[in-house]
């Protein structure tokens, strides 16, 4: 406990460990945060969902941080449904016919187009579908008609593709021509209360008839949303445990592996580590990344078997040498030589008096080591290796460069996972440099 | 008393910053050494005389607080002199050293003889044939074999490395050599070659030694004068005979009583108790809390006072005795 | 002489019971080398470290043995204590358990029988372990699983060696401790399984003046409370005279001279001794004045030892012809006392 609160008090002597500790604090209340609010199962279906998750959201919408830097606000998505303060309902008869009128009342007050425009229709119906007439009404008064149709139980009206609207708004999209003033180029927004009119003629005692108003906006959340309409968010919040966890036990494992491998080479001599030094050797010149390219290729994507991959290919690397030689000083410690003469077996010393005198060379480096082991996730991720079901940012950027996303102008889809991943990287290395500085003036006494 | 003096110490002080507070390990120390005299500083291990070997070679760690006092080589003073000046014209020219352990001084990838001719290319622009043949003349001078100028040091004896590293001191002829613990590593036998070595070529050479040890046998072979110190402070000042022969200071008493002799019976004593923090060193006498001889005017710090006989001691119990 | 005389008990010795009238431990005629190899593999000679060294100490008694750095009193200090193998002859335990056939599990009983005082007070305390845990590790690879009774023997030894208050040290770690208490646990960690016999490596030349003696008397006490044999291990004569009651001096591998402490000290009969003698100040201030006499050289090289006696190129009375052709025996110049020297035929 003492050593701990000593640790930390030498810690907070190195401004740069303090920031790096801050910045890792945060990045694991992030994780804690995604992991309490979306759960593993969840995360999945999120990310694997199509339409059904994922309708309302706007595609390739960027983060709503974005308007704080522009004077032109750009539109949020707004989703009017029948049940909403804003939609007023009248019901006449006509005929012997009931008909729904549904008033959508819209206050558009931002500086841009919106992406584009559907309603979804659901109705309750027999034998005879309900008919719908719908209009646009802009705030000057102006009454623009829209094609007629009949519902199905479920079915969508897309403002683009009526042929109506296109044939009266003409030199536009359909999305500018309802938003814009007329007669003006280029198009302007013009901003006020707009209204949808539907209305529904029903043919049966029993039909009913619901519609879903959405009006796709330019920014979206505080990640945006990529090509298929998925909320980057759940992606950035997810990555951030898995990037953790496949980080810290990667460095884990690699760092204690070795430690242990070198140990036992270094304290037996002879064969032992001969043999380790070689396998060390051979291993030093494998590629890794070409062989994890393979197993991911050929076998196995999943994140678990990657990291099992990873720490095989990496325990016998150069760290087992740097143990190696400082094992070889620690051995012939005065200490250890008391141990044997009061007949401490081989393990014995092996774990209780040489490996913790290298913790404070372990540590240092194992907190360095883990950036390492995420940037390499996330390179894997990147080339199209990543796990097959979990969202990470490794895969946003991977989604991102396969639809050209910077080429498109969607730089924040590529930057976000970036700046993560760099402060990830950063925070680790500030905390692993100040602890080397702290621990190893220690070491000097070996 | 007629000679001049070579170098005057006025308080000097030196303050290491460390995490549990200022360590003041050399606090306030005064001396003075004659040309061609050796003089020894006797104390134990944390009393602060390695740092003030430190503090007059000015090599200084990073963490120093306060560096501070006046000290005077041949009416220069040293302290006010900045880094540069110090290093071109006093390191290694005027004062010189032979490290602790000569094995780890020497640097293990040069010859042993570019490394002894070494401080004569820098300090006296010589060219370097010219050095290597003075750097010969001092292996000689120091019983080194010529011909061990082209080896490294790994290929010499403890013994051989130690006179290496003496000659590499002595080559610039300096005015002083400080010698820290120049024997401590080294055999019985070793030891007292170097000895033999140090009275040598303190006759033949008119350099002036500041020996520092915790050694008070090896210390004897070498010394015309005596520091002791403890704690940070200097306690006693004395001539080497009278001072072995009965010493003043009840510390230096004691320290001499714990010696064990071969050619005496008298079962050695030991001290009581360990020597003070220099954290925070306690206000009176610093011995004080060892003392058999405390008394209450001990809470006091003492004066050094100037003995009838011309010792100087730190001590209360010879306030009387003392000359005003 | 005895070393015969033991190892003819020994021979004679049919049971397994322990021979209370034999030495508690009995170094015979014990050769240490280590195989010099070229490039990994390759005979290159041998390190002669110990060349045919015998001696006999009894239970209770304290012996120095008196050499420099390279001498070989190190590999047979590590022989007895059972880290290295003889190469040849033995090192015989209370007359019957031979260290060159003892097989691990009569090895690492035997290993707790020998403490071992340490020369590096701070080297040799684990630094990541505190006072209790270094004290209770030899009891737990003893097998001694009552945690009680583990703690019980950290006080009494601990008491034995003054540390006290026992708790005030306990949670310390040794870099808090000042180098006499750093020696102290050492001892204490060497006593705490209650072993026959100590062998203390150097362990005040670490350690200042001051703190010295009282180290060399903690011992000296408990050597006479525990009864136990002690192997004194020093460069230093001038310590040897207050804890042991012999000398052997060793030179090159080889006990040059064996002699009960008073007798060497005023009366040495070996050169190297007498060199030895000579080198060894005491505080004086006369010193300044005189020069020492020292032989010439430095030690042999263990690989290729002189022919004859060992310190024959360094030595003032060389007999040419004798010394530098044969090696002297041991010869008896005194009551207990020997030399292996031809000077003494």
């Amino acid at each position: 406990m003492n050593a701990l609160k000593n640790a930390f008090r030498e810690i907070s002597q190195y401004p740069s460990a303090v920031v790096g500790l801050v910045i890792i604090g945060l990045l694991v209340a992030f994780a804690v945060y995604a992991v309490a609010t979306i759960p593993y199962n969840e995360a999945i279906r999120l990310w694997r969902g199509g339409e059904e998750v994922w309708g309302d959201y706007p595609r390739n919408a960027s983060p709503a941080w974005t308007n704080w830097f522009s004077a032109k606000k750009k539109p949020e998505t707004i989703i009017l449904t029948s049940d909403d303060e804003r939609v007023k309902k009248e019901t006449q008869m006509v005929g012997s016919n009931q008909e729904i009128i549904m008033h959508y009342f819209i206050d558009y007050q931002y500086d841009d187009f919106p992406e584009e425009m559907i309603i979804f229709f659901t109705a309750k119906y027999d034998v005879k579908q309900p008919h719908i007439t719908m209009k646009w009404i802009t705030p000057d008064g102006r009454e623009l008609r829209m094609s007629q149709m009949s519902v199905r139980q479920s079915d969508q009206y897309r403002f683009e593709l009526d042929e109506r609207l296109k044939r009266r708004i003409k030199d536009m999209s359909v999305t500018q021509g309802l938003f814009a003033l007329p007669d003006v180029t280029p198009p302007t927004i013009q901003k006020g209360q707009y209204e949808l009119q539907i209305s529904a003629l029903m043919f049966e005692p029993n039909t009913e008839v619901d519609a879903k108003l959405v009006i796709y906006g330019k920014v979206h959340g505080l990640a945006g949303t990529d090509h298929l309409r998925r909320d980057l968010m759940v992606a950035m919040l997810w990555g951030a445990p898995i990037a953790l966890a496949f980080g810290i036990l990667a460095a884990l494992g690699t760092s204690v592996l070795s430690m242990i491998i070198a140990a036992v080479g270094s304290w037996f001599g002879g064969a032992v580590d001969e043999i380790i030094q070689r396998i060390t050797e051979v291993n030093l010149v494998l590629p890794v990344l070409p062989i994890l390219i393979m197993i991911g290729t050929l076998y196995s994507r999943s994140i678990w078997t990657i990291l099992g991959a990873v720490v095989a290919l990496s325990i016998f690397s150069s760290s087992i040498k740097t143990f190696r030689a400082i094992f070889l000083q620690i051995k012939e410690a005065p200490y250890i030589e008391a141990a044997r003469s009061y007949g401490a077996g081989n393990l014995r010393i092996i774990f209780t008096y040489l490996i913790p005198r290298l913790i404070p060379v372990l540590i240092p480096g194992f907190v360095i080591g883990i950036p390492t082991y995420v940037f390499l996730e996330a390179s894997l991720a990147v080339l199209g290796l990543g796990d097959p079901v979990l969202p990470t940012w490794g895969k946003v950027i991977n989604d991102a460069s396969a639809q050209g996303a910077l080429f498109n102008g969607y730089y924040y889809w590529v930057l976000q996972p970036a700046v993560l991943l760099m402060i990830t990287g950063l925070a680790f290395s500030m905390l692993g440099f100040a602890l080397d500085r702290i621990f190893n003036p220690r070491l000097r006494g070996v | 008393m007629a000679e001049k003096t070579l170098l005057r110490v006025e308080d000097l002080k030196l303050y290491f910053r460390a995490t549990r507070g200022i360590v003041q390990a050399v606090d306030g120390v005064n001396f003075t050494l004659n040309p061609n005299e050796a003089m020894v500083i006797i104390g134990e291990s944390g009393c602060g005389k390695s740092s003030m070997a430190r503090a007059l070679l000015r090599l200084l760690p990073r963490n120093v607080h306060t560096y501070s006092g006046k000290v005077y080589l041949n009416g220069t003073e040293l302290i006010s002199m900045s880094d540069e000046e110090y290093r071109q014209q006093i390191r290694w020219l005027k004062i010189s050293m032979v490290p602790q352990a000569a094995m780890n001084a020497l640097n293990p990838v040069l010859r042993v003889g570019d490394q002894v001719a070494e401080p004569m290319m820098v300090h006296h622009g010589v060219r370097k044939e010219e050095a290597l043949v003075q750097a010969a003349n001092m292996f000689q001078r120091v019983g080194v074999p010529v011909d061990f100028l082209t080896r490294y040091p790994f290929e010499l004896s403890g013994g051989m490395r130690q006179r290496a590293a003496i000659a590499m001191a002595l080559v610039t002829a300096p005015d002083l050599v400080i010698l820290d613990e120049p024997t401590s590593a080294l055999d019985v036998l070793t030891q007292a070659n170097i000895m033999n070595l140090l009275k040598r070529i303190k006759k033949e050479i008119a350099t002036s030694f500041l020996l520092i040890t915790h050694d008070i046998a090896t210390s004897s072979e070498l010394a015309d004068r005596v520091a002791v110190m403890y704690a940070g402070q200097i306690v006693e000042l004395s001539d080497a005979y009278r001072f072995f022969t009965a010493p003043l200071h009840p510390y230096s008493q004691k320290l001499m009583a714990s010696v064990p002799k071969l050619r005496s019976t008298m079962e050695p004593e030991f001290i009581i108790g360990q020597p003070p923090s220099l954290i925070n060193p306690p206000t009176g006498c610093r011995f004080a809390a060892r003392c058999p001889l405390r008394f209450e005017k001990c809470d006091q710090e003492p004066p050094m006072f100037q003995h009838v006989d011309g010792r100087q001691v730190k001590c209360w119990l010879y306030e009387k005795e003392a000359r005003s | 002489m005895t070393v015969q005389e033991t190892v003819v008990q020994k021979e004679t010795l049919a049971g397994n019971e322990a021979v209370s009238d034999a030495p508690l431990l009995s170094i015979q005629h014990l050769r240490v080398w280590f195989e010099l190899r070229r490039f990994g593999f390759g005979h290159a000679g041998y390190v002669k470290a110990v060349d045919d060294v015998s001696f006999d100490l009894q239970q209770g008694e304290a012996v120095a043995v008196v050499g420099e750095s390279g001498c070989g009193k190190s590999s047979l200090m590590k022989t007895i204590l059972g880290l290295n193998r003889p190469t040849q002859g033995d090192v015989v335990f209370q007359g019957k358990y031979r260290i060159s056939q003892m097989d691990g599990k009569t090895l690492r009983w035997y290993r707790r029988q020998v403490g071992y005082v340490q020369q590096d007070p701070y080297g040799a305390l684990p630094p990541f372990m505190n006072v209790q845990r270094i004290l209770e590790e030899p009891m737990i690879v003893a097998g001694i699983r009552d945690k009680s009774e583990r703690l019980e023997r950290i006080h009494k030894v601990l008491t034995e060696v003054k540390m006290t208050p026992v708790e005030e040290y306990l949670p310390k770690f040794p870099h808090m401790i000042s180098g006499g208490q750093q020696q102290r646990v050492v001892i204490a960690r060497a006593m705490i399984l209650e072993p026959k016999l100590l062998v203390a490596d150097e362990p005040v030349s670490m350690l200042d003046a001051s703190v010295r003696v009282e180290i060399l008397k903690l011992l000296r006490g408990l050597q006479e409370t525990h009864n136990l044999g002690v192997i004194y291990i020093t460069h230093d004569l001038s310590t040897v005279r207050y804890f042991s009651e012999r000398i052997f001096v060793m030179y090159a591998g080889q006990i040059v001279e064996k002699s009960p402490v008073e007798n060497l000290l005023h009366d040495a009969k070996h050169p190297y001794t007498h060199a030895l003698l000579a080198a060894t100040s005491d505080p004086d201030a006369r010193n300044a004045e005189t020069f020492k006499e020292v032989p010439p050289g430095e030690p042999p090289s263990l690989v290729k030892p002189p022919a004859g006696c060992r310190f024959h190129p360094r030595c003032p009375h060389i007999i040419r012809g004798e010394c530098d052709v044969n090696v002297p025996p041991e010869f008896e110049v005194g009551p207990d006392h020997t030399a292996a020297c031809w000077l003494y035929k």
